[in-house]
């Protein structure tokens, strides 16, 4: 049989709150050949998650419903109809799964040897001392370093990367004839997300297996995918090769995917988002106007750094303390209406600097030169007035918005404290104001956070920085969480907003498509230390420094870039 | 509720409230009918202990309407010992001594017995059986446990409240401001709670009791006194947590950044989300309350001996039980049985509906 896993009209859907139904997924069929790699790719909510995990009955059960009609044949063999005992059986064995977050997906309390060597003892029959041993050489096989003394290991005490590997190593184990793989690079960084991608294809041609690969995430799939399955809405709107999908993509929608992530190579005026292709008369993206971005030698300073320093203590023992460089003299300027990208992996001091520069950290040495006053040497008091001109918009707009606040109570606070606008009416017209030039319909002043999705909480969370008219707005990480085209749409607001009211942004990221697009000047750090300060286009297409040059090289290129290398 | 909502909002400007936390909490409970049925047995008990403060019920519960150890109506076939006891006492004629001739009062008895026939004595006749029986003096164990529920219920209520009130204050500024303040309300805490509960109880009793300060604030003002100011570490302690959990939050970090003082950030920002913890707190202390005063009035330092509670009910009974009056004990046990289980299941059914999972 040259198909492992066929889908056959696959129905589900949901039981919600107060017995409403919602169609997850509406009659998608795709095969899965044997010994390739099967992508699925889709914005959130597109259905590519409950399709996969229907596949491993893994979905839950009182809230599933699935259609009598849906076929899920592994082998010839209908997993629907299977009994559990049998699907328990056939999870980890011959299906197995990895998640998106490593580290909620391994026991903390087990070592990471421990965890391994479980799945062979109950899949595969194996002794004890055989468990082990095969354990290791599966660590050695993954690529962690030093696999005799990391069985030994707690999750924490290994790195995101290194987590996701002893996943991979878990899954792997029994000789799995399907790895299904639920947006597994996500949450890590790009170089690491590389060093999996790279892994993943790998171990998918020695060990003879076929690969699930979901992400939302197109370009990801361009370097590892043989076959591209693009679903919306829980339908699938295209299928094909990878080449068909990235030479000559057929549906709109499709073409929106490839186009709405920022590209290394173009910039043009406004990134394409899902709507200008779906329109009538589509879009040509080769005609968009191109932006020009770099500092200008007579661009007004507004934000000037000077060596700031932050240092974390770490209690080591009863009385000792140890000190840990976060970040170790940075030195920048930043231009009226510029943007700075701030680029690095984790833990390279990135985001430290933007809080500290906001005060949420207090700092350890070095000036930050705002209209000529040092902010760290103010008082409290004094700096109040100095807090309305640099905002922040976090990371996770889940988090960062308080879901007891009404939207309104939200735009509302920062222009009360900082007693702008005469009374309540002048600063409910300004919010609703705001709201309308973030895209948001005027409703929303009186709903609850938790009724937006996560792109329209964003704009909320930009609201608010706007309500204070800020010179220097920093966005931490701002669009990461975000789909790409949730995250077209966001930069194309932020870009807007700047070009409107001249801010300055500092926009820290690990993605350095994204930072390229988006930046007039790029800094680049490493474990605290400043790597190298140019402008944008000098830094991606010169870059002097050799880790530089290893970040670069780790952006996911999709697939007509291969081809050209 | 955007399809109704099309229809007219064309017309009238946009001000459609959208259901908050609280009101997606509220639907949630109603769908739940064991938390709707404790809900309606809790109300009920709310009404009942109100009409009784106002007099509708209960007010004349201290009268002593029956016989002594009056039966219970579905007993009445059932013999009385106790009244018999006294209705023969009464009744006894003592044989008569003339004394007449000893006695200087003797030629003034008649005057009195004619001034004593002139005031008109109106006997009310005790009833020989009430509804759910009478205790030592008669009195309606019925309305004396409806009355008992009033004391209990509201020594439960309120104690609850001022613990709740101190565990949250302290815990919030103890996990908010974590550093020295955090510490030295760990080692206040530490202490406090190393001590025995209820000899922890006993000791405030007894010191209450026996201040002449606190003369004027005998009864069930000290009772609850005592139980908010020892019931509070449990609270403190979970409400602390919280703080801690929702300080490093990103909410409270834009918070800071938008220049909201310290005490907005702790009470307008990390409270409301804090507050299903508060709550489901404060309606599981009201069950622990009202089994403390139990236990301290039974032990003779609850309420004083002129008001009843469940717990002076119960008191009472154990004397009562060696000669098989089980009554008084049973209105007591029951009513609060009923009442403590339904509002425990009430408070699942609160933390069920208030976890908020769905942020």
């Amino acid at each position: 049989m040259e198909h492992i896993l066929q889908v056959k009209d696959l129905n589900v859907k949901f039981r919600l709150d107060g017995g409403a139904i919602f169609d997850a997924v509406k009659g998608t069929s795709f095969d899965i050949p044997r010994n390739s790699t099967v992508a699925l790719v889709g914005e959130s909510g597109s259905g590519k998650s409950v399709s996969a995990m229907s596949i491993v009955r893994l979905l839950p059960r009182e809230q599933a419903i699935l259609s009598p009609r849906s076929e899920v044949l592994f082998n010839g063999e209908n997993l629907l109809r299977a009994t559990d005992a049998r699907m328990r059986d056939i999870r980890g064995k011959d299906i197995s799964v990895i998640f998106q977050e490593p580290m909620s997906s391994l026991n903390p309390v087990f070592s990471v040897g421990n965890q391994v060597s479980e799945v062979l003892r109950l899949h595969m029959g194996m002794t004890k001392a055989q468990a082990w041993t095969r354990s290791e050489e599966l660590l050695n096989e993954v690529g962690i370093p030093h696999p005799k003394l990391r069985m030994n290991s707690y999750p924490h005490e290994l790195s995101g990367g290194q987590q996701q590997r002893v996943m991979i190593a878990m899954a792997i184990a029994c000789e799995p004839k399907l790895l299904i793989a639920d947006e597994p690079t996500t949450a890590l960084d790009v170089t690491i997300q590389k060093q999996i991608l790279d892994l993943i294809a790998k171990l998918q041609a020695s060990h003879h297996m076929s690969v699930l690969f979901i992400t939302h995430d197109l370009a990801v799939v361009g370097e590892i995918a043989d076959t591209v399955v693009v679903m919306q809405n829980g339908e699938i709107k295209e299928q094909g090769t990878a080449r068909q999908i990235f030479e000559s993509p057929q549906h709109p929608y499709t073409k929106a995917l490839l186009m709405c992530r920022p590209n290394v190579s173009k910039r043009p005026m406004r990134l394409p988002v899902i709507e200008d292709f779906m329109g009538p008369a589509g879009l040509q993206p080769e005609h968009l106007a191109q932006r020009h971005r770099g500092y200008a030698p007579d661009d007004e300073i507004v934000l000037e750094v000077k060596n700031l320093s932050k240092h974390f203590q770490l209690k080591e023992g009863l009385f000792k303390k140890r000190d840990v460089p976060a970040v170790k003299g940075a030195t920048f300027k930043l231009a009226r209406g510029k943007t700075l990208g701030l680029v690095g992996e984790s833990g390279s001091g990135k985001t430290t600097v933007g809080l500290t520069l906001m005060r949420l950290h207090s700092a350890s040495g070095g000036e930050v030169l705002f209209d000529g006053v040092d902010l760290l040497k103010l008082s409290e008091r004094d700096f109040m007035k100095y807090k309305r001109r640099i905002q922040i918009v976090f990371q996770n707009p889940y988090a960062s918005l308080n879901p007891r606040f009404t939207v309104g109570q939200i735009l509302l606070e920062p222009m009360t404290i900082h007693k702008i606008g005469k009374d309540e009416q002048e600063r409910v017209q300004m919010a609703m104001a705001l709201l309308q030039r973030v895209g948001m319909p005027e409703v929303s002043f009186y709903k609850y956070p938790h009724e937006f999705s996560g792109g329209q909480r964003q704009r909320i969370a930009i609201a608010r920085c706007l309500t204070m008219k800020p010179d220097v707005l920093i966005c931490d990480e701002s669009v990461s969480a975000l789909d790409v085209s949730v995250q077209a749409q966001v930069l194309n607001l932020l870009q807007d907003l700047q070009d409107e009211y001249k801010m300055s942004y500092i926009f820290i990221s690990h993605d350095l498509a994204v930072v390229k697009y988006i930046s007039d000047q790029v800094m680049v750090m490493s474990d605290g230390d400043v790597v190298e300060v140019a402008n944008s286009d000098e830094i991606y297409l010169n870059p002097k420094q050799e880790y530089t040059k290893k970040l670069l090289g780790s952006i996911p290129k999709g697939w007509q870039e291969e081809k050209a290398a | 509720m955007s399809a109704v909502l099309t229809t007219n909002s064309t017309a009238a400007p946009i001000h459609q409230a959208s259901p908050g936390l609280w009101t997606l909490a509220w639907r949630r409970l109603k769908r739940d009918k064991v938390g709707m049925v404790s809900l309606v047995v809790v109300v009920f008990f709310l009404l009942m202990i109100a009409g009784s403060y106002t007099g509708i019920v209960a007010k004349n519960w201290s009268k002593e309407v029956g016989v002594s150890y009056a039966n219970p109506s579905f007993l009445s076939g059932a013999v009385n010992l106790e009244a018999k006891v006294e209705n023969k006492e009464s009744v006894a004629k003592v044989p008569y001594v003339d004394l007449s001739d000893i006695d200087p009062l003797a030629p003034r008895y008649k005057e009195w017995e004619e001034r004593t026939a002139k005031i008109k004595v109106t006997e009310t006749p005790r009833a020989e059986t009430l509804l759910f029986g009478g205790d030592k003096w008669g009195r309606d164990v019925l309305q004396k446990a409806i009355k008992g529920a009033q004391t209990s219920i509201f020594v439960g209520l309120i104690a609850a409240f001022i613990a709740t009130f101190i565990g949250t204050i302290l815990g919030a500024l103890s996990g908010y401001l974590g550093g020295r303040v955090g510490d030295f309300m760990e080692w206040f805490y530490n202490v406090f709670s190393s001590i025995p509960y209820i000899l922890l109880i006993l000791a405030f009793a007894a010191v209450f009791a026996s201040s002449p300060a606190m003369a004027d604030f005998r009864g069930v003002p000290m009772v609850i006194a005592i139980l908010g100011l020892t019931g509070w570490t449990g609270i403190y302690r979970l409400i602390r947590a919280e703080f801690i959990k929702h300080g490093s939050r990103e909410y409270v970090k834009a918070a800071e950044a938008i220049g909201a003082s310290h005490s907005r950030r702790m009470f307008v920002h990390i409270l409301p989300n804090v507050s299903h913890v508060c709550l489901v707190q404060l309606s599981q202390h009201v069950v622990q309350f009202i089994k403390a005063e139990v236990i301290l009035s039974y032990l003779g330092l609850g309420v004083p001996v002129d008001s009843v509670s469940w717990g002076t009910m119960l008191a009472e009974a154990q004397s009562e039980l060696v000669i098989g009056k089980w009554w008084q004990l049973a209105a007591a046990g029951i009513s609060m049985a009923i009442l403590v289980t339904a509002f425990s299941m009430l408070t699942d059914s609160l933390r069920d509906a208030l976890d908020p999972k769905i942020k």
